[in-house]
């Protein structure tokens, strides 16, 4: 996992979701442990396409539900 | 007010306006120069994270409902614990437009950026009942929660039908006002190209050589308690909402009705409402947007209603620009206000009152007054009256 780009995911989702940086772990589950609904995770990911100039369809985010599985997502497609 | 005979009351109210947040701030700015040189009059600096729990809360809010949730946070505080059920009270809202900003800028992402780009709180942002929503939620008032939009007499028309849900036994208690920031570049441009804004960028009601009105924004929510149970709980109350009413012109979409007949008829439907004659009445809050139709057209309205002369008559629009849903809650405010401090702001930049105004217009410095029934009117755009009566309570 490459530290650089977790810290960018990190600064996207304090900045989106208004959370401490220290929550955001790869355990970190949006709905429990970030209290981001929904709406705010479609948000949150329009926010990573932007910063990391990739397009994840929504079929992709089915069962996505903690911050680990979201960011090995988008760490695979800016390979 | 009529219904089933229960009399209704103001026990706390709060103000966002440009030249004031905070009621005493506002007042501060009803006494103070009039708007010049300006298309628009918006609040300087505002910063809504004191009133939300996150910047995400914040950010997720078209600063329309920041507004409306931050004049709500003033009211409540004032009113203090309402100790009635939540299916009991309610939550009637104005606004003319709603969360305009938010859609136009996400006009602007979804041509720039493209279709995927476009927020999915554009929708619960902009919508027009997201002010009441928000409050309705906030506060947890289950009983009704419906939003009036009815142009600029949308929050005049909101404390009227607040105040009836009261009066007619409905709820024990509800939140009503207006809220508005719409000033968009858009809607400026609209407003300036069907000429209703002022070209020389000063808003001076009733004035000889008024010629439109200043976009202003803001918003005052006030909470309306039925009489008995505010005095029950040892609520402090402010004024009595004594009467409103609402009518209609159905003349022209934007022009009032030749003479202001439906203006007229609609303040002797509030003054029947509140069981009072022209000659009780002390002050009037007028509509007053500066532009030569809607002054003329109130004037008109009540000379023809009060005669000559006139019971002293003030417009806040000078110094408020309009607010267009809002300005019949900053207007209620500004009543109240004149009540605690006796006193009458004058009309803003008005120094010769218009040739074809025969009304007493309080102009140039305060008047000192002894508080008694104030109507306050509001016309919207549709040919939409409203006018409410707030009496002080003795």
């Amino acid at each position: 996992m490459s530290q650089e780009l977790f810290d960018r995911f990190t600064k996207t989702a304090v900045s989106l979701l208004s959370v401490d940086a220290g929550k955001v772990t790869r355990e970190a589950r949006f709905k429990e442990d970030l209290e981001a609904d929904s709406l705010d995770l479609v948000e949150f990911v329009m926010a990573l396409e932007e910063e990391f100039g990739v397009e994840v369809p929504e079929k992709e985010l089915e069962g996505i539900t903690t911050v680990g599985q979201a960011f090995d997502l988008i760490a695979a497609k800016t390979k | 007010m009529q219904g089933t005979g229960h009399r209704v009351v103001v026990t706390g109210y709060g103000v966002v306006a440009p030249c004031g947040i905070g009621k005493q701030a506002f007042w501060k700015g009803l006494l103070g120069p009039g708007i010049v040189g300006a298309k628009t009059v918006e609040v300087a600096d505002w910063d809504p994270l004191p009133y939300f729990a996150n910047p995400k809360e914040a950010r997720r809010s078209d600063r329309v409902e920041q507004f409306a949730l931050a004049a709500a946070h003033e009211a409540m505080t004032q009113a203090g614990s309402l100790p009635y059920s939540a299916a009991r009270m309610g939550c009637i809202f104005g606004t003319g437009i709603g969360g305009l900003r938010t859609l136009e800028e996400q006009v602007i992402t979804r041509v720039e950026k493209g279709e995927r780009r476009v927020s999915p709180f554009l929708v619960p942002m902009m919508m027009s009942n997201a002010c009441g929503a928000a409050i309705s939620m906030r506060y947890h008032l289950q009983g009704p929660a419906e939003t009036i939009c009815t142009a600029c007499a949308a929050a005049t028309h909101a404390i009227g039908n607040a105040a009836r849900l009261i009066a007619w036994g409905r709820c024990d208690a509800v939140v009503t006002g207006g809220a508005e920031s719409a000033a968009t570049i858009t809607a400026v441009a609209g407003f300036a190209n069907m000429t209703a804004l002022s070209s020389t960028g000063c808003s001076k009601p009733f004035d000889e050589t008024r010629d439109g009105f200043v976009f202003g924004e803001g918003a005052a929510v006030f909470v309306l308690e039925r009489w008995d149970l505010a005095q029950a709980r040892g609520a402090n109350i402010l004024a009595e909402v004594a009467g409103a009413a609402s009518n209609a012109d159905a003349h022209h979409i934007t022009a009032p009705a030749p003479g202001g007949t439906g203006a007229s008829a609609c303040m002797q439907l509030a003054l029947d409402d509140a069981g009072l004659t022209p000659a009780d009445i002390k002050q009037i809050n007028a509509h007053g947007t500066s532009t030569p139709l809607n002054d003329q057209a109130e004037a008109q309205a009540v000379t023809s209603l009060f005669g000559v002369p006139t019971p002293p008559v003030t417009s806040i629009k000078g110094v408020t620009g309009h607010p267009l849903g809002a300005a019949g809650a900053l207007e209620a405010a500004a009543v109240l206000l004149s009540f605690e401090h006796r006193l009458i702001p004058p009309t803003a930049n008005t120094t010769t009152v218009g040739s074809d105004i025969h009304c007493d217009v309080v102009m140039g410095a305060p008047r000192e007054w002894t508080p008694g029934p104030t109507i306050s009117n509001n016309f919207g755009f549709g040919g939409h009256n409203g006018s409410v009566i707030l009496s002080p309570v003795s």
